[in-house]
């Protein structure tokens, strides 16, 4: 996993509520047998101008995006589209639940806030769409256009993030345990 | 000894080490594969030289990118499509895992033929990097989607990283009406819900009417599980789910079985057991459901009118599927319908659409498709005659795969076309560009398509 400790970047903010993983990347794309070049398809039908019409938009590295972005098919294409696009951090309300899995294993950062810090942040973001923001994964917290916030993590995640921790490798250390267990239920 | 959900036995028969800061190590009984999901992962195993831990756990089919006008899929035809169904073929000759592929007839949609196979079983823990994986659910198993990534850990592993969900119980009581359908009740539950209504949990679907379905029917409500937000979902085990796994070929046989059933009928949530959230519903409050907008939430009864546009999504929603606030959906012209998918392509489903087609005819605006489950389906449907009821309508009579629902392998709606589609996902361009989607049951879709229009199929079986 790559790691991930601090951003500073421009935002992208495309706050539409309920994208599905099928916007993100329609399905005729899927068809891939390796991981490069999905960005290219990024919102491929759908095109929103908030994403696709800023210059720079492959140069910014955070999304705040609308509330259950994700939600859908289990595609993990969405986020290596996301992240070949070049998004390291995404901001919501929530994500769904099979989405957030797939960005963390990507070192993609989802974070939820709640609805009313959100709002504040897209409004900065739509009044000053060129203003840079600052999220530091250590300290927990997002500075932006003069709001400073925190925001949760679970510890596991962070320590991931920050360490660029090889979740398989981690697994596969407790091989005795997993093999206790398939004797115990033979 | 505290009384515990359903999920919660699965759950715990399963932690092979405990949650802490870190998630639970959980093991996985039963891990599906397809073409679409599983190269990446395969590849990463080969990177790091590791082996598939459990072979005899593991099972693959095609059936996202497959036609189903021929079974030969040919690199003239689509070469994407086919380098990947030939890497599958690969991967599972060179990591010796049993695979279901084109050709054979055991092959189908992988949510269909683990359960036709017996392979599926209550109490077992399922994967599967689709999301429509919930299916298996039906049967009193933990069955949820996952991605590549963790694709690729089940094969190394045989294990996830999982943190325990919230369980949410959706309790459905009462008699059904004439022309509701297990997919009406799961439309309706997720238009009460909304799409992000079971975020974070698991579902339990319990009460009187999902007891009274039978396997095909649970397996449709579970399917959707998805579309309300939930991982997973399920129903406890019963004498309906053990007729229906007896005697197929991967089920437990003799003294095996009888050992089975026996623990089985452990598998249900104690009098007392605590649900973080329980939601009732009504059967009679059901009536024959169709989606109107670009998400699952966005359905009603199909006498009902179209919503006002109140949000911007709503306003968005609505201008995409041609359709007018307030103004009903019955009579509106369609397309191209649509009956098969993991949702309802199974033997019940066919029967069901057969019934309604039977001695009609498609009318002469509408493409009409019929796209079996799996080869076995196809089989008995032909057995039976429906294929012959289907031709004779005019419809369609195809291989069984994924089809329309996904739209990968060239089944797909032209732009501005609509359906009424038995799938599951109605999201903007999900049967092909531009193409607009109404979910409903196969008797809706069936009604529908002998009309040319959206129709109430009470009103043309009553008629």
């Amino acid at each position: 996993m790559n790691k991930l400790d601090r951003i500073t970047s421009r935002v992208t903010c495309f706050n539409t509520k309920n994208v599905d993983t099928d916007q993100i990347i329609p399905a005729r794309f899927l068809k891939r047998i390796d991981k490069t070049g999905f960005g290219d398809h990024l919102f491929a039908d759908l095109k929103p101008a908030e994403v696709m019409q800023i210059p720079d938009a492959r140069h910014r590295q955070i999304l705040i995006a609308g509330p259950n972005f994700g939600c859908g098919s289990s595609r993990e294409h969405a986020v290596w589209a996301i992240r070949d696009f070049g998004f390291r951090l995404l901001i919501s309300t929530s994500f769904a639940d099979i989405f957030k899995e797939n960005s963390l294993k990507n070192g993609v950062l989802t974070i939820e806030l709640d609805a009313p810090t959100h709002a504040r942040l897209v409004e900065v973001a739509q009044k000053s769409p060129n203003a840079e923001m600052t999220v530091d994964l250590p300290t927990q917290t997002i500075d932006f256009g003069g709001i400073q916030t925190k925001f949760q993590v679970n510890s596991f995640s962070k320590t991931c993030l920050l360490e660029g921790l090889d979740e398989l490798g981690y697994i596969l250390r407790h091989d005795s345990q997993i093999a206790a267990f398939e004797k115990r239920s033979i | 000894m505290q009384p515990k959900t359903l999920y919660d036995k699965i759950w715990e028969s399963h932690v092979v080490v405990p949650e802490t800061d870190a998630p639970a190590i959980l093991f996985i009984d039963l891990h599906l594969i397809h073409e679409v999901t599983s190269p990446q992962a395969f590849d990463e195993l080969r990177k790091r030289g590791l082996r598939v831990r459990r072979t005899d756990l593991t099972l693959g089919t095609a059936d996202h990118s497959i036609p189903t006008t021929t079974r030969i899929l040919s690199p003239t035809q689509d070469r994407e499509a086919y380098d990947q169904v030939k890497q599958l073929e690969t991967n599972c000759r060179d990591f010796g895992v049993q695979l279901y592929g084109l050709g054979s007839d055991q092959q189908g949609i992988v949510h269909v033929i683990g359960p036709e196979l017996g392979i599926t079983q209550p109490g077992k823990t399922i994967v599967c990097g689709d999301s429509h994986t919930s299916t298996h659910g039906a049967f009193g198993a933990l069955a949820f989607g996952i991605g590549t990534t963790e694709v690729g850990y089940v094969l190394a592993s045989q294990c996830l990283l999982q943190r325990k969900a919230k369980n949410l119980e959706l309790a459905v009581n009462g008699t059904l009406k004439q022309g509701v359908t297990a997919k009406d009740i799961i439309l309706y539950i997720i238009s009460k819900i909304g799409t992000a209504g079971g975020t974070g949990s698991v579902i339990e679907y319990t009460g009187s009417t999902i007891r009274g379905l039978n396997m095909d029917g649970r397996m449709t409500v579970c399917n959707m599980s998805i579309e309300g937000g939930a991982r997973a979902g399920m129903v406890a085990p019963d004498d309906t789910t053990f007729e229906y796994l007896a005697g197929r070929p991967m089920a437990p046989q003799g003294t095996e079985w009888d050992k089975a059933v026996a623990r089985w009928r452990g598998l249900t949530t104690d009098s007392g057991a605590k649900y973080d959230r329980t939601i009732s519903f009504d059967a009679v409050d059901i009536e024959p459901m169709i989606s109107f907008g670009t998400n699952p939430g966005m359905t009603i009864p199909i006498t009902g009118t179209v919503p006002n546009a109140d949000s911007e999504e709503m306003r968005r929603a609505l201008q995409y599927m041609g359709v007018e606030p307030g103004k009903p959906l019955l009579d509106h012209p369609i397309d191209v319908v649509f009956i098969g998918s993991c949702t309802n392509s199974r033997i019940t489903d066919l029967r069901a659409a057969a019934q309604i087609l039977k001695g009609r005819k498609v009318a002469p605006t509408v493409k009409a498709v019929v796209v079996p489950g799996s080869q076995q389906i196809k089989k008995m449907a032909e057995a039976e005659g429906l294929d012959r009821i289907f031709k004779e309508a005019g419809a369609d009579w195809r291989e069984s795969g994924c089809s329309m629902c996904i739209a990968m392998n060239g089944d797909k709606l032209e732009p501005g076309q609509i359906s009424v589609s038995t799938s599951n996902r109605n999201f903007e361009g999900r049967q092909g560009p531009g193409g607009r989607t109404l979910l409903a049951s196969p008797l809706t879709a069936a009604a529908s398509a002998i009309t040319g229009r959206v129709t109430d199929l009470r009103r043309l079986v009553n008629s």
